[in-house]
């Protein structure tokens, strides 16, 4: 198969509403139950009411899948989307680091990692932002996917661009930092 | 294994750094639920015996913050903050929108209860079972916002030390207060975000007599399990699609309301509720959305996102940013203060959030002493200064400010509208109490009752006979089950969710949420005719037996400030009151379907009835009943 990439989730960050809906049904589709930590999708919200929707950028060279010394995650050529073989993956971090928008992180109960998979093809967090109107995760599909594809950020410099342009130059002194 | 709930309560004694888990019985939980009914039944097992003696305070006041077993699953996530009140010497349960609960809940924990006073200046961290009292020297007295920075940053850098390689942190919920809860004002908020605030009861001001200044909550783990998941999820499913569906709320939440309140129904507090009525088409909710981002804001599981965020881009306020603000602040920081542009009334709700003040109870004080300068009571000598006309807002921001920091006159309003008149009427041997719209101590929601056409207070005894006195969010009518009594206010404020996503639901519809949750059934018999009519025993009798600085009797103090019983003096509506004897009629009817004698303290037979021998006795040890 060649169609790598053939799926991307594109995302407006300024029109969240941090409802977290997101969250809720990938932790339902994921564990079985509501779990905002072990969600793939995590809303970040480092200054009120931005809220940054942070999940998998599917980078064109998935610097996670090289990093990883367990060969632990590879890329669905259905899909796209990395696909963690949790009985390989030993919870060490490095794809973390590798992703140049830190979006892995560890599951908050078990030693692997987690990353949005895409449903397996049926995202489950855009229909329900689609259903609630708000329109800020939305799948695209085959030939939308190159050109709408953003290179990955971290939940900081986004929330950083973001505040600018929704609240003005200002309101970046009080994105959060550590 | 209780479903929908953590199973455990945090006792934290904040004098002797003693942090334990508690638990409560499966009875207690099935009769009060959480959020405001379980903090009743906390503070009247622990305080009810001396309550009159209590200091709100003081350090034997106990503090709760507490989810329900709707807080996560259910939409629009709340967390229900109680206590005994510094307003109104009762108990009002005071909630706050947010993620706090729910992180609470991740982090196994149903709810905290705060005893004792921290020795100094402190916060609390918790992270799942790490739960640590921290000094929080370093930004007491500081604003709302650079509060926050430092917590968020100081707690995050905790975090990765209990989860190093964890990947990025999700920042934690927090509940905190700005100077004015530091300074122990009776009209402080306990807040959340920007603008988000458990504001009426004035728990701000009891979290600072405590010396603490915030709370951080993270929860790595699930929420506790429910019932029958598949029922509770088709439910959510299908009361989220009614909420899509009420576009209005979702398109203007309530901020659109500082014109119609005023114009269509004149039940809109004006320059101290001199009038309610205004037509200034310059407050429109057009022009308050061309200063909001074009955005739904909202908060866990939320169908409906209400908020919106309004920024200031440019001219003098450059920088000033709120949510909405709702109609509650559009009035009581907008037209009960003479100020009818949409920047300013933005700006003053960003200075209120900033100082840490309960918009409704903190507006209040600022309209009433705006009121006492138009007459001549206070001078600008006596305010330090400050030339305090209608409609000055920059005036009212620093005189808010000096109420946040106790400087001059602050230190007497800081006080509140009652306890403030009080003292005024003292140092200036003038009548000032008749200028305090207050009911039972606490000012009362931007919703005037002389018209009979306000939407969500529209009977005239909605305020005199509730348990929370002001409260707008829990007001009273009949019938005692129907849709506007109080009871149904004390099912969401137990239940701990957001009655804006219940609008369209049945009782029996939220029931069996209820249900699917937690596997107890709940009838509408049960519930209106027992369970909540209990809570409603235990906070009617707090609020009788007050003390130490103020108490309530029933009767004459189960009425309308004075200012409500003269006819509307300006708009179409013009010359519209209250009729006493109507009044009269309705309070009696109520005072019989709840269980309370003529002179409105609980029966004998309705206490026993609903189990509460030991309310009865302490009643009649007081001489009550």
């Amino acid at each position: 198969m060649q169609n790598v990439n053939n799926l991307w989730i594109k995302r407006i960050y300024e029109k969240c509403s941090g409802c977290r809906r997101c969250e809720i049904t990938c932790s339902l589709h994921h564990e079985g139950k509501i779990w905002p930590e072990a969600s793939r999708v995590r809303v970040f919200m480092l200054v009120p009411g931005v809220e940054i929707p942070h999940l998998c950028f599917q980078c064109n060279d998935y610097p996670c899948v090289g990093g990883c010394p367990e060969e632990a995650l590879s890329v669905d050529d259905q899909t796209g989307a990395i696909i963690t073989d949790k009985s390989k993956c030993t919870a060490c971090g490095i794809c973390i680091n590798a992703c140049p928008g830190r979006v892995p992180h560890l599951h908050p109960q078990d030693d692997h990692i987690v990353i949005c998979d895409l449903c397996g093809g049926k995202p489950k967090c855009t229909a329900t932002c689609q259903e609630g109107k708000w329109d800020t995760l939305i799948l695209s599909e085959s030939q939308d996917v190159e050109t709408e594809k953003i290179p990955a950020k971290t939940p900081k410099e986004l929330a950083h661009e973001t505040a600018r342009k929704i609240l003005g130059e200002k309101a970046t002194e009080e994105v959060y930092e550590w | 294994m209780v479903n929908g709930y953590a199973g455990k309560f945090l006792e934290i004694d904040l004098a002797n750094k003693k942090i334990e888990e508690i638990t409560f019985s499966d009875k207690i939980i099935q009769d009060y639920m959480g959020g405001r009914g379980l903090g009743v039944k906390i503070l009247w097992d622990r305080l009810g015996n001396k309550w009159e003696t209590i200091d709100p305070l003081g350090p034997e006041n106990i503090l709760l913050m507490l989810t329900g077993p709707f807080t996560g699953y259910f939409l629009g996530a709340r967390t229900c903050v109680t206590g005994k009140s510094p307003q109104g010497n009762g108990i009002i349960g005071s909630t706050v929108g947010g993620e706090f609960g729910v992180e609470l809940k991740c982090a196994g924990y149903d709810g905290i209860i705060f005893t004792g006073k921290a020795e100094k200046p402190s916060y609390v961290f918790i992270c799942d079972d790490n739960i640590e009292i921290k000094d929080a020297s370093h930004i007491w007295g500081k604003t709302s916002r650079e509060s926050m920075r430092y917590l968020i940053k100081d707690s995050i850098n905790d975090i990765k030390k209990i989860h190093p390689n964890y990947g990025e942190f999700k920042e934690p919920s927090v509940l905190y207060v700005g100077p004015a809860g530091e300074n122990k004002s009776r009209v402080a908020a306990v807040a959340a975000k920007y603008t988000h605030a458990a504001g009426y009861g004035g728990y701000g001001g009891v979290m600072g007599s405590k010396n603490l200044k915030a709370v951080v909550v993270k929860g790595f783990g699930p929420l506790p399990d429910v019932i029958d998941q598949d029922k509770m999820l088709e439910l959510s499913q299908e009361f989220s699609d009614n909420c899509f569906k009420i576009e209005f709320f979702r398109r203007w939440g309530t901020g659109s309301g500082g014109y119609t309140f005023g114009a269509d129904s004149s039940s809109e507090p004006v320059r101290n509720w001199q009038e309610e009525w205004h037509n200034e088409e310059s407050y429109k909710g057009e022009e308050f959305d061309k200063l909001w981002v074009k955005k739904y804001w909202g908060d866990f599981g939320c169908p409906v996102t209400c908020l919106k965020l309004a920024v200031l881009r440019d001219g003098k306020y450059d920088g000033a940013i709120c949510d909405n603000p709702d109609y509650e602040l559009e009035a009581f920081l907008g037209t009960n203060l003479g100020i009818f542009s949409p920047e300013q009334n933005i700006y003053l709700s960003y200075i209120i959030e900033e100082l840490g003040f309960c918009g409704i109870q903190g507006g209040a004080i600022l309209g009433f002493t705006g009121e006492l300068f138009q007459r001549g009571i206070i001078s600008k000598e006596d305010l330090g200064g400050i030339d305090l006309e209608w409609g000055n807002v920059d005036a009212f921001a620093e005189l808010a400010r000096k109420i946040a920091f106790r400087e001059g006159i602050g230190d007497v309003l800081a006080e509140g509208i009652y306890r403030a008149a009080l003292k005024l009427e003292e140092m200036k041997e003038k009548e000032v109490l008749k200028y305090a719209i207050h009911l039972k101590g606490m000012a009362i929601g931007a919703h005037g009752l002389r018209s009979g056409k306000d939407l969500v207070t529209p009977t005239s005894i909605g305020y005199s006979v509730s348990v929370q006195a002001g409260d707008h969010t829990s007001s009273a009518a009949l019938p005692i089950d129907g849709r506007g009594s109080e009871l149904r206010s004390i099912m969401s404020d137990s239940g701990v969710y957001c009655n804006f996503t219940t609008f369209t639901l049945a009782f029996a519809q939220i029931a069996s949420f209820y249900q699917a949750v937690t596997g107890w059934e709940l009838t509408k018999e049960r519930w209106f005719g027992e369970k909540a009519l209990r809570i409603l025993q235990l906070q009617r009798t707090v609020s009788l037996l007050g003390g130490p600085d103020a108490e309530w009797r029933s009767k004459q103090d189960d009425t309308l400030p004075s200012r409500f019983w003269e006819p509307l003096p300006s708009g179409p509506l013009k010359g519209e009151s209250i009729d006493r004897n109507t009044f009269e009629k309705l309070k009696s009817e109520y005072y019989t379907a709840v269980g309370w004698n003529e002179e409105g303290v609980p029966t004998s037979e309705i206490l026993q009835k609903l189990d509460l021998k030991d309310v009865e006795s302490k009643l009649k040890k007081e001489g009550l009943l």
